[in-house]
């Protein structure tokens, strides 16, 4: 489990490699061009939610750790709620995720729009997604442990590298689309 | 030592294939199925895909005439692409890899075998989606947006499908080997399997960004990545090279594999052809994903440290290793066979053409990156993706016929078999070679109408008949195949001679492989057990 934990990581890796490759390639290309316009104009980036969420992943961090190191006790009480809590901050960092969207009011089909506007929901999408993923395996550890697997502790530890993963992920997409912007 | 009960009694035969529901297909776990059903859609694909290219190679003999819609040949030439390289070389190894590398490493099943069986059926259904999108004039250029989205919606779930299976294969390879067998025990397909997966691994997934990025802006906005007209633009360095290097590793290593088992004796050097087939894999699979440029069009000696850096090096990474780790294997495999008593097998003449077509390929690659060549935009690189296309195809024909009976419990006749290996090797030269040569006269990439000095009929109907000739080599493949495997002669346990543990197992292997697996000591744990001879 953890080793294939690792290499879905190293998959989708290469997937937010390859996405913020692109996305740099295009927002050099845009700003050289004649226009010379990246983020269209009229639109601001909102830096708080987007700081928001890369504070929430030092506790979700700190939690899926936390699951480990009870699960290795046999402390089945903290496993399951290390793991909740885990879950429940993945699921504000969608909800801030979508409060961004909502501030933005980025309309992908506006006259004015850039690359940017299509290219800022196809990444951040791509990371709800993995989001969303890494919420369901929260789940998944949770009911396996809380149903009496407790023997199973890989799983937990593949979980906590899968939101590592996402950690270190998400602060690369934070420097690349919201602080460089 | 070793090996195994070669006869399992405990584990449920695979006799009752044939009579098992078609239920027991669609919900499978066992490896084989697994791999089976990969290998099977795909040769179907394969002949699907060829009849394309020969319409296509037939269209482009008289460059005047238009036998085909003109506004059907972009999509015809993406189909192509996509179908030979997506629908046909990469599952056809991947199914093969599926089928053979359990049995290899002595574990009982892939690990996460659902996740492969998902794998099938998610690449199945992309496959059909971009297909049918296609057809229903979508795909790259395509007049119908609706099917342009579903073709990259199509595709996208292809790519994922295939990376779901390769995920297993690779956590097969990482974590399920039988006890003692560390990593420089490991058979050489296998570790070309390995190197080649975790290839797959860094580029399906780019491929799949590039998708996400043109999906979306295709079907909201437009703005940025030119619409249906430049789809290939953008996701075309995933059927192109070098990524193609990466697909066809496995060709290096079944090569290897079978000449060790054709001359009877140990691979030399087994540590320096295990580091061939990664110089090719990695250094591949790092030119796909880096994109630098790969183009030397100065005068070297007027070069200047940072020209050196910026072109040179990053030429001589992605194309003159790749072809150092390709001359490396096959070196040492012709010194294996000049050191041994060579039996001509099948899948030696299989193996052994199929990867020397490939590396011609990886060759004519590194010329088509040379700027004074002038090569760019030429059909030269379809020239040199046919050579590795085909040439592992040729591969894959042989891996059938070398672990068919391990899968279907009857062998093919040598006797039959080997003429379709020299009909395929006649095949891939004449389907590649002319637009090597037309590629210098500056024929023109993807286009049916073109206008060059030179005798552009004789390159582009010698193209077309090689096209024609794959059809029927592989026509004939699966005919023979279809026919051998079930009403051919019952194979032995062990019908090569070979070395490594699958030939352990019966023939077919049971659903587990194995009743017991004890500690491996050797990389030729086989050969360990049989009488000693010149080794």
């Amino acid at each position: 489990m953890f080793v294939g934990t690792a290499v879905g990581c190293v998959a989708a890796g290469s997937l937010i490699g390859a996405m913020l490759a692109l996305w740099m390639r295009l927002r050099t290309d845009a700003l050289h061009s004649a226009r010379a316009l990246w983020i269209p104009k009229g639109i601001k980036v909102p830096m708080v939610p987007a700081n928001t969420m890369l504070l929430a992943f030092i506790p979700i961090c700190v939690f899926s750790q936390w699951a480990v190191y009870a699960a290795r006790r046999d402390a089945r009480s903290h496993t399951a709620i290390a793991l909740g809590l885990v879950g429940i901050i993945g699921l504000a960092v969608i909800n801030a995720q979508a409060f961004i969207y909502a501030r933005m009011k980025l309309a992908v089909n506006a006259k004015a729009a850039t690359a940017f506007n299509t290219m800022f929901y196809a990444l951040t999408g791509t990371f709800v997604l993995l989001l969303i993923v890494g919420i369901g395996f929260s789940a998944i550890t949770a009911f396996r442990y809380l149903g009496g697997r407790t023997t199973d502790r890989e799983i937990v530890s593949a979980h906590a590298l899968y939101w590592y993963f996402l950690s270190a992920v998400f602060f690369a997409l934070w420097f690349v689309v919201y602080v460089t912007k | 030592m070793t090996t195994i009960d070669t006869h399992a009694t405990g584990a449920a035969t695979s006799s009752g294939v044939r009579l098992s529901s078609v239920a027991d297909w669609l919900t499978t776990t066992d490896h084989k199925r697994i791999g089976r059903m990969f290998i099977a859609v795909s040769l179907v694909a394969l002949l699907g895909a060829v009849v394309v290219a020969a319409l296509l190679g037939i269209e482009r003999i008289d460059a005047q005439a238009a036998m085909l819609d003109i506004n059907s040949i972009p999509q015809l030439f993406a189909l192509y692409r996509i179908a030979l390289t997506f629908i046909v070389l990469v599952p056809l190894l991947l199914g093969i890899a599926v089928a053979v590398v359990p049995l290899q490493l002595g574990a009982r099943s892939l690990t996460f075998p659902r996740l492969a069986a998902a794998g099938f059926w998610t690449w199945l259904v992309g496959s059909v989606l971009v297909v049918y999108s296609i057809a229903a004039n979508g795909g790259p250029g395509g007049g119908n947006s609706r099917f342009v989205g579903l073709f990259l919606v199509g595709h996208i779930v292809l790519l994922v499908g295939l990376a779901a299976a390769v995920g297993s294969l690779v956590t097969t390879l990482l974590t399920a080997r039988a006890p003692g067998m560390n990593m420089r025990r490991v058979p050489l397909f296998s570790w070309s399997v390995l190197v080649g997966a975790l290839g797959l691994l860094l580029v399906l997934p780019a491929v799949i960004g590039a998708l996400i990025y043109n999906y979306v802006d295709y079907r909201y906005g437009r703005v940025a990545f030119g619409g249906n007209q430049a789809i290939n633009d953008w996701i075309g360095f995933g059927f192109s090279q070098p990524a193609t290097f990466v697909y066809a590793v496995p060709v290096f290593g079944f090569a290897a594999e079978v000449i060790a088992v054709a001359s009877g004796r140990r691979m030399p050097m087994r540590g320096v052809v295990f580091t061939g087939v990664g110089l090719v894999g990695i250094t591949a699979a790092l030119g796909a994903v880096l994109q630098q440029p790969a183009d030397v069009s100065r005068n070297i000696s007027h070069m200047s440290l940072g020209h050196w850096l910026s072109d040179v090096l990053p030429y001589a990474l992605f194309n003159l290793l790749p072809i150092l780790g390709g001359f490396i294997v096959i070196a040492l495999g012709a010194l294996a066979l000049r050191g041994g008593r060579p039996r001509l097998i099948a899948p030696l003449v299989f193996g052994l053409l199929g990867a020397l077509m490939v590396f011609v390929g990886i060759l004519a690659s590194a010329i088509y990156y040379i700027g004074d060549a002038q090569l760019a935009g030429s059909v030269f690189e379809e020239g040199t993706w046919l050579y590795i296309v085909y040439g592992a195809v040729l591969s894959a024909l042989g891996a059938i016929t070398y672990w068919g009976p391990k899968l279907w419990g009857r062998v093919i006749p040598d006797k039959l078999a080997l003429p379709l290996a020299a009909l395929g090797f006649i095949a891939t030269v004449l389907a590649s070679l002319p637009y090597l040569i037309a590629g210098f006269a500056k024929q023109p990439a993807n286009a049916s109408q073109f206008d060059y000095s030179g005798p552009q009929n004789l390159w582009n109907g010698l193209a077309a008949a090689g096209h024609v000739l794959m059809f029927v080599t592989v026509l004939a493949f699966i005919g023979l195949a279809a026919r051998s495997f079930t009403k051919g002669a019952h194979a032995g346990d062990d019908p090569w001679d070979a070395h490594t543990l699958e030939w352990a197992t019966s023939s077919p292997a049971p659903y587990a492989n194995f009743a017991d697996v004890h500690s491996v000591v050797s990389a030729e744990p086989l050969l360990d057990l049989k009488p000693r001879r010149d080794r």
